[in-house]
């Protein structure tokens, strides 16, 4: 094999991988904008929240930040569920989601950062973990473990919440509120009681990916700005609501990120997101697996 | 007060204020009234698209960035005068708000919103990768020696420009709400199926308000690098204009022009002050954050929501 096949075949890698990442990143996002139709963009803030958990467990005690987040994850779950209440009780019961929801997520997230940068400050967090320098090589591709343990998490829990929606009943219930919530309401189901915990759903898978973020990469504050438009850029071009489409758009997303990084610079690899955001939007807005 | 006269009187009062003003001693006045003025210009023109037509724009800070790196650009290859700089400069920024409306605005608002922030990305990762206006490193933009008029600082030219910049979006601001595009606006805000059913040409006025709100935001950052001297991406496309810009508005009232002027005013000079008395720059974005997250969810008419219900109440 030549080297630049090599490059090639390991910038592949390195997609996926990242992608998997992305797509945990990005599975909040399906559930409170796909489905639920909440245009949470905060929700990168509260996947920052998730590393600065983890960091300080992981700091204190030197637990796994995986396993941390999983265990803490219900304190997120909570948290998605007070946000949901204000947002329902001040907007959403009012008819007053499109501008000022937005306008009350985008605070938020500004909240969120400010206060982490009071204080954490802006230096870089890292954990530290037993396989975060580990490498398998199979021949010239490589695999660092740092990658494949958040990617192998990430891409169960997406399929654990894709089977949770489609084979319980709360599941399903949120899958009809994203369809018709007056036939949910005939059925004597309350939708805003199924939106609040679809909501919580997604602030929890928020949490777990932040510690994959950290396992990923070092974290300061602002970084989560980066991925507002990578959130919705995998939902939209997955296709609205849709949890395989979310999954297929964050590896797509993330090869065509590894690709740019490798052959035209790191420095270009924020632009591939939006740059694909805007083509989706301009030339498919329903998404691959859109309906 | 019809269109006309208010521009009068507008432009009257910025040159009174602007003549006044330069028998203040204290320097530091004119580099805050700048900040101040910046503001009040970014939330004007901010309104014009969001308060009129309730479509959220994140992408102020990518705007004003756009035309504040247009200067630059212009600075380098051309040392072209003031004048042409901002013209310049709120044509490119106006352009790229058409072409982001044009190709976002047919479908739901939300769409635009989100393309309007990761717009500020890409705008962001590009100015970082062009060395020609300096990349990330930054580029410097020094102030000429000579000041024209017989100011006796450069500063004191810069915030002549912003009050007449600031009146001229307030003209703009107004002359549009009241007349018939304004209603056209208003008639998106209140229901958009209804507006295009009663043959209000919806996208068109969108991508029209759109394009004057995204000039403005440009004619507020063209003279942003002389301001510092020095200008790099980071500063120029801090989150703090994209924040600031929405929260003003929501703050002040979004009905109508005056709305925004009041919030910049407010905030703009609050933000002042916590950076005078407490020098820390990050307090007051948290006091942003907070006040915005606080009106929208309690108070969501804004200050002048107030002065209406207080005046209702009166007249009863």
């Amino acid at each position: 094999m030549d080297a630049s096949t090599a490059l090639v075949i390991n910038a592949i890698i390195a997609g996926l991988l990242l992608g998997g990442f992305y797509a945990a990143v990005s599975l909040g996002i399906s559930i409170s904008f796909g489905m639920l139709d909440v245009v949470n963009i905060a929700h990168p803030a509260f996947i920052i929240l998730g590393s600065y958990v983890a960091y300080i467990v992981n700091d204190r005690f030197g637990f796994d930040p995986i396993f941390v987040s999983v265990v803490l994850s219900p304190l997120f779950f909570l948290l998605g569920m007070a946000l949901y209440r204000i947002y329902y009780i001040a907007f959403e019961k009012r008819g007053q989601e499109s501008l000022r929801g937005l306008a009350f997520f985008f605070g938020i997230l500004f909240i969120t950062e400010v206060t982490l940068v009071l204080i954490f400050g802006v230096d870089y967090r890292t954990v530290g973990t037993v396989y975060g320098d580990v490498t398998w090589r199979a021949g010239p591709v490589d695999f660092p473990m740092r990658l494949v343990v958040p990617f192998l998490v990430s891409v169960t829990m997406v399929v654990g919440v894709q089977l949770f929606l489609t084979h319980t009943f709360f599941g399903r219930a949120v899958l009809a509120v994203a369809q018709d919530q007056l036939a949910l309401r005939l059925m004597g189901v309350n939708p805003v009681r199924v939106k609040e915990l679809a909501f919580a759903l997604s602030i929890a898978t928020a949490g777990v990916a932040g510690a994959f973020l950290i396992v990923i990469q070092p974290v300061q504050p602002a970084i989560g700005r980066e991925y507002i438009g990578l959130v919705f850029a995998v939902c939209v071009l997955g296709g609205m609501g849709s949890i395989w489409g979310t999954l297929i758009g964050a590896l797509v997303l993330g090869i065509a990120e590894s690709f740019t990084s490798t052959f035209f610079g790191p420095s270009w690899a924020p632009a591939v997101s939006f740059g694909l955001l805007l083509a989706t939007l301009a030339f498919r807005p329903s998404g691959l697996l859109g309906r | 007060m019809s269109s006309r006269v208010f521009a009068a009187v507008a432009f009257a009062v910025a040159i009174g204020f602007a003549a006044a003003s330069q028998l203040i001693p204290n320097e530091y006045y004119f580099t805050a009234a700048y900040t101040v003025l910046q503001f009040v210009i970014l939330a004007t023109a901010w309104n014009i698209l969001g308060g009129y037509t309730g479509y959220v724009n994140f992408g102020s800070a990518a705007f004003f960035a756009i035309g504040a790196y247009t200067t630059v650009f212009l600075y380098n290859a051309y040392k072209a005068p003031l004048l042409v700089m901002i013209v310049a400069g709120t044509l490119v920024a106006g352009l790229a708000g058409l072409g982001l409306g044009y190709l976002t605005l047919r479908l739901r608002g939300v769409f635009f919103a989100i393309a309007s922030l990761a717009l500020s990305v890409v705008l962001f990762t590009f100015i970082v990768n062009w060395d020609y206006v300096g990349g990330a490193r930054g580029a410097y933009v020094l102030q000429p020696r000579e000041v024209p008029f017989g100011l006796p600082r450069y500063i004191h030219l810069l915030y002549v420009v912003m009050v007449l910049q600031a009146a001229v979006s307030l003209i703009v601001a107004r002359t549009i709400e009241k007349s018939t595009i304004g209603r056209g606006l208003a008639a998106i805000r209140d229901d958009e199926l209804a507006a295009e059913c009663s043959g209000v040409p919806t996208l068109r006025l969108k991508i029209f308000s759109t394009m004057v709100s995204c000039a403005l935001m440009g004619m507020a950052g063209t003279t942003f690098p002389y301001y510092l001297s020095f200008i790099e991406p980071t500063s120029a496309f801090s989150l703090s204009y994209a924040v600031n810009s929405i929260a003003m508005p929501l703050i002040g009232g979004m009905m109508s022009w005056i709305g925004p002027l009041i919030g910049a005013i407010l905030l703009g000079s609050v933000q002042q002050l916590v950076q005078v008395m407490f020098s820390l720059g990050a307090w007051n974005l948290l006091i942003v954050g907070v006040l915005l997250v606080l009106f929208v969810t309690l108070a969501p008419n804004g200050i002048m929501g107030w002065v209406d219900a207080w005046r209702r109440r009166k007249g009863r």
